[in-house]
């Protein structure tokens, strides 16, 4: 009898159970979809936060001292140590390599440019634009173009060169970026309006004649330098594989108790945890170690905000998830109580038919409980479909969402119609038959 | 259910009532008499108003506040704007020879043109010798600005402020206390490895430090030592070349700020630092981003929340309507009155729901960004005309539905 009840119940009343089923779905779906992207938000903001660049240099262990102002080098470019090109793909083999966004070499030297009469004295940066690089099997392509999005370059998107391949048509145009093996060069924005060269001239540099295929604009020192492959760099100075240093933009867990501490004094667990944990410190150690007489530090200025940032936005976005929560329960119950009281008739006649205060209760719940269950269900099909959207559409990038979070919100769901019907249940089973079977409901 | 007058009046005194009455008096009766006779189903529903207006009023408060308050956060990433001398920086290679300095006055000007709220810090460089020949790079800045400005320079200890210390002449053997020197790491290494007071020489002239703290960033200042910007200026009679500010606002503002400064400084380039002005744009495009779509769910979750609420309240009320109509009410009437008592009740959850939402939003932003969200009242309106929207909404619905039942059957309880 039991099961009929709330079989007919729904048979019979489906607009009614429509309603509620309604209200259950968008809830749930608001809350799925709420909870995917607070969940997610962490990550993707992080990743939003690489476009301030490297977090992490790495520089020769017996680095001289920089004498530099303003982005122009005082010191002879060949003196002190470097680091080797070829260490470099060893970035790929740390622990945290899927955490590390991309890395670009830097060497400056000075260059003479313009005629024989009035040489110039201009510093010249290698770098990788967008250069392949394998490690073991793996390919992946690095360089500027991924730690320094700020960069603009213009340039004849035509005319550009771009090494073989390396534009795919998913991948923005090369306008204008030089290619990583080419005799073509960037030219600061101010250089260029000082020497009056323009995209697409030759210009000659310590005999060596190369062309410009785009005028950058960065808005620091490199708007006075010119910008080269760095294989050209080195040529120039004469020292194959030599890097000064190389800039990691990585992806970290902003810093805590733990991070902050010397891994020297670590026992071995705390050690272990601090290693395999992607701090901006445990990431530099490692790099130290894949890079042999290396040095990396962390770039404070990027590192040390990135954690209050990411806090800001993530607590932002939990609070606002929980006012959705708060929301979406608020009308599920809302909802579920209409449902309910609209049937004290039904009530009085089941109490005057010898129903127990339990029985009528139970039907009302198990009926409340299928409903949730169901709009639990396609209401986080929904939501999922709706995270998924949000993701695509302002991150464009996929918000996964965890397995695990279906019977969470199918619970929640069940709770929170539950909690939503259960005052109007105590109230309809309350209501004496009497009044209800009168009609004076 | 019975009615509270006791005493009844004679026929003659209802029929002067009734005269002087307007129509609307039954009506208001009516309307405060429905809500007070089912006060918990009037409670429940005008909950439902307060909670969303409250939880809409929060979302907007917050989604226009919180861009200010992250701005002020991506502050702590240092300069948006530096003002450089012309030609400051290109061609010196005859190291400080020609190299221009900025005005005097330019720091002043900067804070005038943007407003006291606005951190600007001033650097002058030069290339100094340390004892054994080596070349490092000395920087004059003022501390306590610096401090404000670069959050993230990790320093042992802050130089302490000198006042009206003369510096000695060209002489090489310095009489005065030493001036304390910020050192970074990496030059501390080169002048001072076990921190004992060192000397420099710029030009010929000498300068006895004591080393105050040591510095470290991770980038170029890390080869430099910083000094007081007064005691620099009377050693090697550089100026500032460069000033870092930090300009608080839109993308719009600090195009603006940056025009006013073009403007009053023309000895010098302002330019925009684009790893910090495309960084904080990119980042705060997609959270407000991100906010919109969740305050927008949000806001569409209580707006149901309301419609669920409400529909119930007039189904449950259908007696009245089939009584109102048996005794002979227009269509147009009982539609007013459902309309009316929706709009009364859209309005009273908005009113209440709006103060509860500015505390909300308050309370966010103090447990979030430890400083309050500030009230705006400009979206009120918006509150206002959404409530009465919903809830005229939510009454016009089930009175749709209802118009096609006759009175009688709702009457005979079918």
């Amino acid at each position: 009898m039991f099961p009929r009840l709330v079989y007919e119940s729904f048979r019979r009343q489906t607009r009614r159970k429509l309603l509620a089923a309604v209200a259950i779905t968008l809830g749930v779906t608001v809350a799925t979809a709420m909870i995917a992207v607070a969940t997610d938000i962490g990550d993707k903001i992080n990743r939003e936060l690489r476009s301030y660049g490297a977090n992490l240099v790495i520089t020769p262990q017996e680095d001289t001292l920089d004498v530099e102002i303003g982005g122009i080098n005082l010191k002879p470019p060949s003196d002190g140590v470097f680091l080797n090109e070829s260490d470099l793909p060893r970035i790929r083999g740390t622990f945290w390599h899927h955490n590390i966004v991309g890395f670009s070499p830097m060497l400056p030297i000075t260059v003479k440019t313009g005629g024989s009469v009035s040489p110039d004295e201009v510093t010249l940066v290698g770098t990788y634009f967008n250069k392949r690089l394998t490690f073991g099997k793996e390919e992946f392509t690095t360089g500027v173009r991924i730690t320094h999005p700020w960069w603009k370059v213009e340039g004849n998107c035509a005319a550009a060169g771009g090494a073989p391949g390396s534009s795919k048509p998913t991948e923005t145009p090369n306008c204008g970026w030089p290619g990583d093996d080419s005799h073509e060069v960037l030219l600061g924005e101010r250089l260029a309006a000082r020497l009056g060269k323009h995209a697409g001239d030759a210009l000659a540099i310590d005999g060596l004649s190369l062309t410009i295929s785009g005028i950058l604009t960065a808005g620091s020192v490199e708007d006075d330098q010119i910008v080269a492959p760095i294989s050209l760099a080195q040529e120039i100075l004469g020292k194959p594989g030599a890097v000064r240093r190389v800039y990691v933009s990585a992806l970290t867990k902003p810093p805590d108790a733990l991070s902050a501490r010397d891994p020297k004094t670590m026992t071995p667990e705390v050690y272990d945890r601090w290693y395999c944990s992607p701090y901006v410190e445990s990431i530099a150690y490692q790099l130290q170690e894949a890079i042999p007489h290396s040095h990396a530090e962390q770039i404070r200025q990027v590192a040390q905000n990135e954690g209050t940032v990411l806090a800001r936005i993530k607590g932002l976005m939990l609070l606002v998830t929980l006012a959705a929560l708060f929301a979406s329960a608020l009308a599920v119950s809302a909802a579920m109580a209409t449902a309910i009281f609209e049937r004290r008739v039904e009530v009085g006649l089941m109490k005057a038919l010898g129903a127990g205060n339990a029985t009528v209760a139970a039907i009302f719940f198990a009926e409340a409980m299928l409903l949730a269950l169901l709009g639990g269900a396609v209401g986080f099909t929904g939501g999922s479909l709706l995270a998924r959207q949000i993701g695509q559409s302002i991150f464009s990038s996929q918000i996964s969402i965890q397995p695990v979070l279906f019977p969470i919100i199918l619970a929640i769901a069940v709770l929170v119609t539950f909690a939503g019907s259960g005052a109007a249940i105590r109230r309809a089973v309350k209501f004496d038959p009497v009044f209800a079977l009168r009609g004076e409901a | 259910m019975s009615s509270p007058e006791v005493t009844l009046p004679t026929p003659g005194e209802i029929a002067k009532r009734r005269a002087r009455a307007a129509h609307t008096s039954m009506f208001v009766r009516m309307l405060v008499r429905a809500a007070m006779l089912r006060r918990g189903r009037a409670a429940s529903a005008l909950l439902a108003m307060v909670v969303s207006a409250a939880v809409a009023t929060a979302m907007m408060n917050l989604y226009v506040d919180v861009q200010a308050k992250l701005r002020t956060e991506f502050r702590n990433y240092g300069a948006n704007v530096v003002v450089v001398a012309h030609n400051s920086t290109a061609n010196n290679h005859d190291k400080n020879a020609g190299m221009e300095s900025l005005p005097p006055d330019a720091l002043h000007v900067i804070e005038s043109t943007l407003g006291a709220k606005t951190m600007a810090v001033p650097f002058a460089y030069a290339v100094a010798r340390t004892a054994d020949g080596q070349s490092v790079v000395v920087v004059g800045t003022d501390f306590a600005r610096a401090r404000d400005l670069n959050h993230w320079w990790n320093v042992t200890h802050w130089p302490a402020p000198q006042i009206g210390v003369q510096l000695i002449g060209g002489d090489s053997t310095p009489t005065l206390p030493p001036f304390e020197a910020l050192v970074g790491m990496r030059a501390a290494s080169v002048v001072t490895a076990t921190r004992q007071p060192f000397d420099l020489s710029f030009q010929g002239k000498t300068i006895h430090l004591m080393p105050a703290g040591l510095l470290q960033t991770g980038a170029g200042e890390d080869s430099r030592i910083y000094l007081d910007q007064s005691e620099f200026q009377s050693w090697t009679g550089v100026g500032p070349t460069t000033i870092e500010v930090a300009v608080n606002g839109s993308p719009a503002e600090i195009q603006q700020g940056m025009k006013q400064l073009a403007a009053a400084l023309p000895g010098a380039d302002v330019r925009p630092v684009r790893q910090i002005m495309e960084g904080e744009a990119n980042v705060l495009n997609k959270t407000r981003a991100t906010l919109y779509a969740s305050a927008a769910l949000v806001v569409l979750t209580s707006a149901l929340c309301v419609l669920a609420t409400l529909i119930g309240w007039v189904f449950d009320r259908r007696r009245d309507f089939a009584i109102m109509k048996a005794l002979g009410a227009s269509e147009r009437l009982i539609n007013g009155f459902f309309a009316a008592e929706a709009a009364a009740l859209g309005v009273a959850g908005a009113v209440l729901g709006f103060f509860v939402g500015i505390g909300v939003a308050a309370w966010i932003g103090r447990v979030n960004f430890h400083a309050p969200v500030a009230p705006r009242f400009g979206v009120f309106p918006y509150v206002l005309a959404g409530s009465v929207a919903v809830a005229l909404l939510s009454a016009v619905l089930p009175i749709g539905l209802l118009r096609r039942v006759q009175p009688a059957m709702i009457l005979r309880g079918e």
